[in-house]
């Protein structure tokens, strides 16, 4: 579970928590059309780097390297497959350079994790929701998105709870083959699903009960107001891209098995 | 007999819910653990199945250390009901509820049959056999998930909020019950907020706050200390607090049972009890 604790929200008082989600949005998918952009390994190092400072400001390092250890092994797995395909079935002229090519696309995936985990760990569901509703996404939707984002947890500590109630009626989880762990489950899943089917059913109620949907104009105690240093954001966030696609267009990236000459 | 020898338990998220935790209980003792929310009483008594294991001190159970065994090996000797009955029911019917953890232990086809037949019999769900358990109302879900826990006779049972969602008939008939299972010579751990209900069943009782014991005794001793149960956020029983108020009028103090109080009070009025 430790790399999903690297996508959790936690309240900070930071800089970067208090930007607007929209903003944080943006660079998010700036960053995310970048990597996707450059396949060479500094490029995306210093794609890596660039981001250091922004969760360093959002005082979430510890979560961060959560993220990082967590997503460390599909890193793993993400660098051997490509170093065994692109061996095999690659034109490359020296393994350096497969292993080079294979690291760049681990980097890339790193520099996706890196990126989302800071906008999660810095935005709280109820911003985000309220992000989607200003810019005109049906509030049924925004509300069921933020309610699925909120109640995870809620759900991940009533796993626990139905895992300790069956192993304290003797079901070892750990034990046997393939199929037999599979099967250790269903007393795990059954009870897990039929309560969030009851909660949900619940929750109607409660909203129904509530006036849900009452008017189609519906206010909000916080408005988000896009401020200076979202703005700021935003302009730093065009900035790598137009960087990244002259860069792209008009300069030829050195490979670093060429520069140290391997 | 369970020995908690000093225990200390953190959870992940750095809230210390037990900080230094003493406690004896007797084979055949029946005890019940109060005290606010978050006062670490069910953090204690997952303790003593091994769900949780002590980041510092002991849990020693029928001579088995809960740190060197596993929770499957605790559940044989100790049966833990849950607060909340959905938390453990899935089986289609309530005879293949109640038959898991007997299939767990390994028990043969017959012995099952015939655990499941003595269970529902004890817990008057005969009639639900072959009823989905998802179809029972809340109190029946209750008495399935415990009739599930005493089918393989454990020599330990603990309750968690037993009472929560029953009404009134059933909280006698669930007193009823305890005080049989506790004759049987079983040591009965009960976790509970509901003080009427301890009043009448009158165990030896254990008030936790904040992670710590702040006292344990006989219920009559402890529930009608005001200062004690004030400082566990509990509320004395109503019979002791009108016992309370009756200080000085020639009637005893520790009184928390009504059918004492019936008796006491007759007396006082020269009436035969």
């Amino acid at each position: 579970m430790s790399m999903f604790d690297g996508f959790k929200f936690r309240s900070v008082s930071s800089a970067v928590h208090r930007m607007d989600p929209r903003a944080k949005f943006v660079y998010v998918c700036v960053l995310f059309a970048v990597a996707v952009m450059f396949s060479q390994l500094i490029p995306l190092l210093v794609l890596f780097i660039i981001q250091m400072p922004l969760v360093f400001a959002a005082r979430v390092q510890k979560e961060w390297l959560r993220s990082m250890k967590g997503s460390a092994m599909f890193a793993v797995i993400i660098f051997g497959m490509n170093l065994l395909t692109l061996y095999f079935y690659g034109s490359y002229e020296s393994l350096s350079a497969v292993i080079e090519r294979s690291l760049a696309l681990t980097v890339r995936f790193m520099v996706l994790i890196e990126s989302f985990s800071v906008f999660f760990l810095t935005t709280s569901p109820d911003l985000l929701g309220l992000a989607l509703e200003q810019s005109h996404v049906p509030y049924e939707l925004c509300f069921a998105f933020t309610t699925a984002v909120r109640f995870v947890p809620v759900l991940a500590d009533e796993a626990q709870t139905i895992m300790d109630a069956q192993k304290a009626r003797g079901l070892e989880l750990e034990g046997g083959n393939f199929v037999k762990k599979i099967r250790n489950y269903i007393p795990i899943l059954i009870p897990l699903i039929v309560n969030a089917i009851r909660r949900s059913l619940e929750l109607a109620e409660t909203m129904e009960s509530r006036a849900w949907g009452a008017t189609k104009n519906r206010t909000n105690l916080y408005v988000l107001k896009i401020g200076r240093k979202d703005l700021y954001l935003v302009f730093f966030a065009f900035a790598i891209l137009l960087v990244s696609v002259y860069v792209v267009t008009y300069i030829k990236i050195p490979n670093v098995t060429h520069l140290l000459n391997i | 007999m369970i020995k908690i020898d000093d225990i200390h338990f953190t959870y992940p998220n750095g809230i210390e819910a037990l900080k230094g935790v003493s406690l004896d209980i007797q084979d055949g003792e029946f005890l019940a653990i109060m005290g606010q929310n978050g006062a670490g009483k069910t953090t204690l008594v997952k303790h003593i199945n091994g769900l949780f294991k002590p980041s510092k001190g002991t849990v020693v159970v029928d001579d088995l250390e809960t740190t060197k065994v596993s929770v499957a090996t605790l559940a044989r000797k100790v049966g833990f009901v849950f607060q909340n009955p959905d938390h453990q029911l899935f089986s289609e019917t309530v005879e293949e509820e109640v038959s898991f953890a007997l299939r767990n232990f390994g028990y043969d086809e017959s012995t099952i049959n015939e655990r499941v037949t003595w269970a529902l019999n004890l817990l008057d769900l005969t009639e639900y056999r072959k009823v989905s358990p998802f179809m029972l109302s809340g109190g029946e879900r209750k008495r399935v998930a415990l009739a599930s826990v005493l089918a393989w006779n454990p020599k330990i049972v603990i309750l968690d909020e037993p009472t929560i969602g029953q009404d009134n008939q059933q909280k006698e008939r669930l007193r009823q019950f305890i005080l049989q299972l506790n004759r049987q010579g079983k040591t009965v751990i009960i976790v509970t907020h509901d003080i009427e209900f301890v009043a009448e069943c009158k165990p030896r009782v254990v008030l936790m706050t904040q992670g710590r014991i702040l006292a344990q005794g006989e219920a009559e001793k402890i529930l009608t200390n005001y200062d004690l149960v004030n400082q566990a956020s509990v509320v004395l029983p109503q019979i002791a607090q009108l016992f309370t108020n009756l200080i000085g009028k020639g009637v005893p103090a520790e009184v928390i049972d009504v059918y004492d109080a019936a008796k006491i009070l007759l007396g006082r009025l020269g009436e035969p009890a």
